[in-house]
């Protein structure tokens, strides 16, 4: 229980930290901001304009108050309003959120089923098996998404004609985005859990159940699978980011409702306020995903009482 | 899995050394390719030709010609410069600022240190929560789509995972035996520093930075692809998937070719850096 207040306070003070980044880096980064809420540089707005916008954003009060006021509104779930849509980016976001929420769900499930089938096939198999997996995993964490996403449209969609190409509702027009998510994301599953598992198959438990007579599969199933997921499970958090990084991309090629094409129109029309709501919306849910996998973790294998400092979760 | 006979060492190309040599291969082929292009490329990137508009692989052109009749192999060619300057020179900075970050954090021993080492774990913790591309995107919707724009976004989010790397190194580092016997001998902090910390913490990142090269540069094929990288007439690989996008079925190889390509690249950083590693323990 004190463990879980501690990650808690640990996680409060990540949002805090991500918070106060991004306020920062909004700070430093070249370019007005109230002429990107008039219609960016080329809009050529007039200075009582830009300066009525200050004023409406609140950019002309000094940057302590600015900042202040920022972390109070956030704390109070207020995202502020959309240049572009004139509505709160709270009510944006609440229309985005629950089909990218399903999308990413049924991908990162779907990430975890191969993972573990193709960690699974090639745990004690020949040699020549565990090479081939090795090579498939590989290429599957090199594939670009977005690319993947446009030849599975090409050939499911088009030639085949099983799935549609343009995904707004129903079961069959999930199963292409959750593929062009999941097979990525699965290949670096699969590489840290193979690792893992191939530690576990050394270690001496594995020895001693064996010794008492159980069986190949179950000790796959019960000790060789539990020690080796947990390096995956590390990783969930990270994967989970990454899909809605994906998200974005995916949602645009299959003209799916949800954050990713929020944000990617928003980022064309210059909405900052839209981009950036979506942007701490997605920290939020990494920091989540991650207290979530440590209670996991903890749970799956009870001597990690302190989370390892894992090797190489990439950005 | 690793041959490690000596005399399959010195007899070259062992089945296990395969798959690294194509990958240098490729890479190889693409430096050439960003530094000649013209040499390289049987076309002109940007030779607009009407009539011989959307023409499927053939012996005179390769990958087929686009939208305007353009050679798509030429352009992938002369397209190598852009997105590898961009994955190198994001990797580097991204680097390099995960090395100073991952440095303040590991190296800011005692109590007197303490708030700064508290500052940058804190920052680089908070930096792991933005995932990558849509802080890139973040980025862009303040400065406007562009190279500098893909080029920063993509050097920040590479740097969080440096940093950590980097500071966990140096913490251990700091803690070993090594340094520990250096000091006794009276050793001066820059000397540990420069002989001993630094070499043995930038060892592992040097791996990770090889793989980050194709990251980088399937990240900015991605924000191409979404339209935010260079403007059209560009031979840029993100561009020409953009392109491509809208005559999928009609024009696969607009798709199908640059996509293979970029995923050449990212295959072929991840194998050459995993060889790194091998070769590191190996030695």
């Amino acid at each position: 229980m004190r463990t879980i207040a501690r990650r808690a306070l640990g996680a409060v003070v990540v949002m805090f930290t991500v918070a106060t980044l991004a306020f920062i880096a909004l700070q430093f980064i070249p370019g007005d901001p109230a002429e990107a809420a008039l219609g960016g540089p080329g809009s050529q707005a007039t200075e009582e304009a830009l300066q009525a916008a200050r004023a409406q954003f609140g950019l002309d009060r000094p940057i302590v108050v600015q900042y202040l006021d920022f972390l109070w509104r956030l704390v109070r779930g207020d995202l502020g309003v959309s240049y572009s849509q004139h509505i709160p980016v709270a009510e944006v976001l609440g229309r985005a959120v629950p089909p990218t929420f399903i999308l990413a769900l049924t991908a990162l499930i779907a990430a975890w089923l191969l993972a573990l089938v193709s960690v699974l096939v090639a745990s004690g198999s020949s040699r020549i098996a565990r090479g081939f997996t090795l090579m498939i995993d590989l290429f599957a964490a090199a594939i670009p998404g977005f690319w993947l996403a446009s030849m599975l449209v090409l050939v499911f969609a088009g030639s085949l004609a099983w799935f549609p190409a343009v995904s707004t509702g129903g079961f069959n027009g999930i199963v292409l985005p959750t593929i062009s998510l999941a097979i990525p994301i699965a290949g670096f599953l699969a590489q840290v859990c193979r690792s893992g598992i191939d530690d576990a198959q050394r270690a001496p438990f594995i020895e001693s159940a064996r010794a008492r007579g159980e069986s190949e599969l179950g000790i796959r199933l019960r000790h060789v699978l539990r020690h080796g997921v947990v390096p995956g499970l590390n990783l969930t958090a990270w994967a989970l980011g990454s899909l809605l990084g994906g998200t974005a991309v995916i949602e645009v090629i299959f003209a799916r409702p949800g954050l990713g094409r929020t944000l990617v129109s928003a980022v064309n029309g210059r909405d900052i306020p839209v981009v950036l709501g979506v942007v701490l919306l997605a920290a939020l849910a990494y920091v989540v995903a991650a207290f979530i996998t440590d209670i996991v973790i903890a749970r799956v294998d009870p001597r990690t009482e302190a989370r390892i400092e894992q090797a190489v979760p990439r950005a | 899995m690793r041959n490690t006979s000596p005399r399959a060492f010195r007899r070259g190309l062992t089945p296990a050394a395969i798959p690294a040599t194509i990958a240098a291969i490729v890479i190889l082929f693409l430096i050439v390719c960003a530094l000649i292009p013209s040499v390289v490329a049987p076309f002109d990137p940007l030779g607009v030709n009407p009539s011989g508009a959307f023409k499927p692989p053939s012996v005179e052109h390769w990958f087929g010609t686009d939208d305007s009749g353009r050679d798509i192999f030429s352009r992938i060619v002369y397209g190598a410069r852009d997105s590898l300057t961009i994955g190198i020179s994001a990797t580097l900075i991204g680097l390099l600022s995960g090395m100073a970050l991952g440095a303040v954090a590991g190296g800011s021993r005692g109590r007197a240190l303490a708030p700064l080492r508290t500052v940058a774990d804190r920052v680089i913790e908070g930096m792991f929560a933005f995932p990558g591309l849509l802080l890139a995107l973040l980025l862009i919707s303040v400065r406007g789509p562009g190279v500098v724009s893909i080029l920063i976004a993509v050097a920040i989010s590479t740097t969080p995972g440096y940093a950590r790397m980097i500071r966990g190194g140096i913490r251990k580092s700091l803690g070993s035996g090594a340094v520990e016997a250096a000091r006794l001998q009276g050793d001066r902090a820059p000397r540990i520093w420069a002989k001993l910390v630094l070499p043995e913490s930038l060892r592992p990142v040097l791996v990770l930075a090889t793989l980050g090269v194709g990251e980088a540069v399937v990240m900015a094929a991605a924000l191409g692809f979404l339209g935010m990288g260079m403007p059209p007439p560009a031979p840029e690989w993100g561009s020409m998937l953009n392109a491509g996008r809208s005559y999928l079925v009609k024009a696969w190889w607009m798709t199908c070719f640059p996509g293979l390509v970029i995923l050449a690249v990212g295959l072929s950083t991840t194998i050459l850096g995993r060889a790194f590693d091998g070769r590191r323990r190996f030695a």
